[in-house]
């Protein structure tokens, strides 16, 4: 069994299906990685019919309807089915535009954090040297400051917005790809198959992205995951302290900002947004917990 | 370090130790200098002139524009004004708020006390909870309570804290106004700090309403602060747990007879703890992150929001030095947990 794992990590090995199929099965027995799944798909099905199934558009404001609660509570009704902020705008359309972004922010930052990771983490593990001395002494670094901090003053010099946000928080986060991928590199560089592939004249480019990369997927695919919610964690928290996305984006974080001051009159404008942020955090996490159990070959034999 | 101390834990603190330790303080010096670089360099990469940055929003008269490129040596060249500026944070030298006038330095003492109370708090609330909660759903596995705590743990994990310390005010001050909103204590008590610790101050002065007061103020912040830890310190402690339990010494005392109290007590969790202090040492980067958002949401007058409101007000005098402190704070504390682990951990050392 343990012969099959890297299976579905080959691109274009002949038996790639049964890997799929081996991978699945062990995917599938965590029952809580299954419903992580489901409940992702179901938020990237939101985030792309978003304006077929917001029934307003997120900037619309109603003037006759500031602060109306939730449709089950005292005072709300249908028309708002989770109520409205303090300038009238529906929050589940908001929350509905909300999901792009978040899922925006995951898919852009863990891009950025890999290339980057991988690039660095191949140059450091296959050459040594000065080479992974400089660049893993950057790494060091980085992993040196709280990594919110360090997003926060990253952003203070880019100046605030999403996109900045996205590449502070991918530059925070791409250490751990780095380190990740030089250790895989150093692991795998001995073994035959690479010594091998050396000898048949193999160059270095070749020999790292096409022979030593595909073995080292599997930590990067849980690492990616983990960092896919990370990412949309602290974008939220930047957007909450006002250095993220920018008021009126219906940004999760930058709405729970701009209802702060309501809390103790309106609790449904601070509650849903940080709901759906804890929501897909906690799916995603769940699909993370899943895919390292499926694998992981080590805690795949207990 | 004393060498007099000999009964540290198990190990005696002998040479192997010390090159151990020597050896991993050579490794800090290049974080050391890359952490005052990048100090250095945040005034510089600032979008605009850094005199201006620096001078806030008042802007400056042309004048005193010229003096202040002096006074800041912007005028020398930038290796020059490096060795210059290692040389000021060496002598203590960390600037001037520009919207306080006060030195950092004087700032940043008067407030980091608030914050290394508060997560010593949020720390004890996540190791008694934690630790615990691990063993048992190890010793349990597979139980309804194993299940949820897991379940429970990782929604911990996956908490905006900001989001959490916002319900947590609406139910517990504003729904049943059992706890305070923000500050350290309530205005009416007044007195000169001693060791800056509130706790610990108002026990001094023998003021109990006072002392009573600081608790409620803590409550809800260390919550906050300590869910994500608490959600770490379970699992991890869960699966070190775990791990033990199926080593062959566990399985010999079991045989010897000893009673299952004794055995996961004594034998498996000196072992399962080892990993967890390295997860509670890594957690102290996280406290500090978190730190940013709590004391923001609970207007804790501690270094995070300190951060937040320099940032804000543009007193990047502030967020230059206090970007160095944080740093140079977490590589302390990251060695000391090294050393700790070195301690309790014979096995590291000899690598």
């Amino acid at each position: 069994m343990s012969q099959t794992e890297i299976a579905p990590m080959a691109a274009g090995s002949p038996d790639r299906l049964t890997g799929l199929k081996t991978f699945w099965h062990y995917f599938s027995v965590n029952r809580g990685a299954v419903i992580g799944l489901f409940v992702f798909i179901l938020l990237v099905l939101a985030a792309l019919f978003a304006p077929l199934l917001a029934p307003y558009a997120p900037d619309i404001q109603d003037k006759t309807a500031f602060l109306r609660p939730p449709a089950w509570q005292e005072g709300g009704s249908t028309q708002y089915l989770l109520g409205t902020d303090p300038v009238g705008r529906d929050i589940l359309s908001r929350l509905l535009y909300g999901a792009r972004f978040s899922l925006l922010i995951g898919a852009v930052v863990v891009t950025l954090a890999l290339t980057g990771g991988i690039t660095l983490g191949l140059l450091a593990g296959y050459f040594r040297g000065w080479v992974d001395v400089a660049i893993m002494r950057v790494m060091d670094l980085i992993l040196a400051f709280p990594s919110l901090l360090l997003a926060l003053v990253l952003v203070t010099i880019l100046g605030p917005g999403l996109f900045n946000a996205m590449l502070a928080i991918a530059l925070v986060l791409q250490p751990h790809f780095a380190r990740l991928v030089r250790a895989a590199v150093m692991a795998e560089k001995s073994r035959e198959y690479v010594v091998a592939a050396k000898v048949a004249g193999a160059g270095h480019l070749r020999l790292m992205l096409g022979t030593i990369l595909p073995n080292c997927l599997a930590p990067l695919i849980v690492q990616g995951t983990l960092s896919f919610s990370n990412a949309i964690l602290e974008a939220a928290a930047l957007g909450f302290l006002g250095l993220g996305a920018q008021p009126p984006t219906p940004e999760w974080g930058t709405m729970l900002a701009s209802a702060r001051e309501f809390i103790l009159r309106a609790w449904w404008v601070v509650t849903f947004p940080g709901l759906a942020i804890l929501i897909t955090v906690l799916a995603i996490n769940l699909v993370g917990d899943g895919l390292r159990d499926a694998l992981d070959p080590k805690l795949r034999r207990s | 370090m004393r060498t007099g101390r000999r009964n540290f834990g198990a190990a005696p603190f002998n040479s192997t130790m010390l090159r151990y330790l020597l050896n991993k303080i050579a490794l800090l010096i290049p974080t050391l200098v890359g952490i005052t670089i990048c100090a250095f360099a945040f005034v510089r990469l600032l979008p605009g002139d850094p005199i201006l940055a620096m001078a806030g929003e008042h802007g400056v008269a042309p004048a005193r524009y010229e003096e202040l490129k002096q006074q800041f040596g912007f005028d020398l060249p930038i290796w020059e004004q490096y060795a210059r500026y290692v040389g000021e944070v060496a002598t203590g030298d960390f600037g001037v708020s520009i919207s306080s006038k006060r030195p950092v330095l004087e700032e940043f003492k008067t407030l980091f006390p608030a914050t290394l109370e508060l997560s010593f708090f949020a720390m004890i609330f996540a190791m008694v909870l934690g630790i615990p909660a691990g063993i048992f759903a190890a010793v349990k596995r597979g139980s309804w309570f194993d299940q949820s705590l897991m379940g429970t743990a990782l929604v911990g994990y996956s908490m905006p804290i900001f989001w959490w310390g916002l319900l947590l005010i609406i139910f517990f001050s504003g729904y049943l106004g059992w706890t305070p909103v923000n500050g350290r204590i309530d205005l009416q008590y007044f007195f000169k700090p001693i060791t800056g610790f509130m706790t610990i101050d108002t026990l001094i002065y023998g003021k109990w309403a006072a002392f009573r007061s600081v608790l409620r103020h803590l409550v809800l912040p260390t919550i906050v602060l300590g869910t994500i830890p608490l959600a770490v310190i379970a699992r991890q402690t869960r699966s070190a747990m775990l791990e033990v339990l199926s080593e062959d010494y566990v399985r010999t005392a079991r045989a010897k007879g000893l009673s299952s109290a004794r055995v996961i007590g004594v034998h498996a969790l000196r072992n399962a703890l080892i990993p967890v202090v390295t997860t509670i040492g890594l957690q102290v980067s996280t406290l500090l992150a978190g730190a940013i958002l709590t004391e923001t949401i609970f207007s804790w007058p501690g270094i995070g929001r300190w951060m937040v409101e320099s940032i804000s007000k543009r007193d990047y005098v502030v967020v230059q030095s206090g970007l160095l402190l944080i740093a140079l704070i977490v590589m302390a504390v990251n060695l000391i947990v090294d050393v700790l682990y070195a301690v309790i951990n014979p096995r590291i050392r000899a690598a």
